[in-house]
């Protein structure tokens, strides 16, 4: 007696409209390619830099297109989602123990924000923000 | 033991989602503000190059947020990718990783020479 093995069928473009759930994975995943795009943005901006005076102000006055603007508003939201899920999960990524107990998640989880808004406002003194 | 590559890839890219986290809103801010005509004090020509030239400790510091970054994007574009129904894993791999490695000695040479 043999049976058809169940092959289960999952769109593989659109299987991530069947749950909220997945749509929050998905959207997580596409910050991915704001960020990849930015990073490579700053190569650029470096090699600008290595260029000289006149280079750098050329990739700054670049920079002010409305396209751009638009794209650095994008890359700031992106980067801002993709640091509070990824701390949100350190509590489930990094147990840490102590003698019985473990400590809360959200002591990990805050550490991790205070961190965080410590190292902005730092690198933003330093550069001269405030 | 079998062998796997594995950790290779997953190490770079889980310390570069926690480089990504605590630096790139921050940096991403700076240049939002530059973009929009508000040029920070401390990303002026002088302030910058002068910042990078004279410390290697900062050259280090930028190439390792840079490096980690990318290889962390990559890995993850790659997983975006195969998630929107791409499934030529083997290439979309090779082309992102190496694109990320080539951005790294890019970033990695251009510091070299401030």
């Amino acid at each position: 007696m043999s049976r058809n093995p169940l092959i289960r069928e999952v769109p593989p473009t659109s299987w991530y409209f069947r749950h909220p759930r997945y749509l929050r994975y998905m959207s997580r995943e596409i910050t991915s390619i704001f960020i990849g795009a930015y990073c490579v943005l700053l190569v650029f901006g470096l090699a600008a830099l290595a260029g000289g005076p006149e280079p750098y102000a050329a990739f700054i006055a670049a920079l002010q297109s409305p396209l751009s603007i638009a794209f650095h508003v994008a890359v700031f939201i992106a980067a801002l989602y993709h640091a509070t899920t990824w701390f949100n999960a350190t509590q489930v990524a990094m147990k840490i123990q102590i003698g019985e107990d473990f400590l809360p998640g959200s002591t990990i989880t805050g550490a991790h924000y205070v961190i965080w808004a410590v190292l902005s406002l730092v690198i933003l003194g330093f550069a001269g923000v405030f | 033991m079998a062998k796997s590559n594995k950790p290779v890839v997953w190490f770079p890219f889980a310390a570069g989602g926690t480089v990504i986290a605590f630096f790139i809103p921050v940096i991403a801010l700076l240049t939002l503000l530059a973009a929009l005509g508000k040029l920070p004090s401390g990303l002026t020509y002088d302030a910058l190059h002068g910042l990078l030239a004279g410390s290697v400790l900062a050259k280090l510091v930028v190439f390792g947020v840079l490096a980690l970054s990318l290889w962390s994007s990559a890995h993850r574009l790659r997983c975006t990718c195969f998630d929107f129904g791409l499934r030529i894993d083997t290439l979309v791999a090779t082309v992102l990783y190496i694109a990320a490695i080539v951005a790294s000695l890019a970033a990695a040479m251009l510091l070299f020479r401030l």
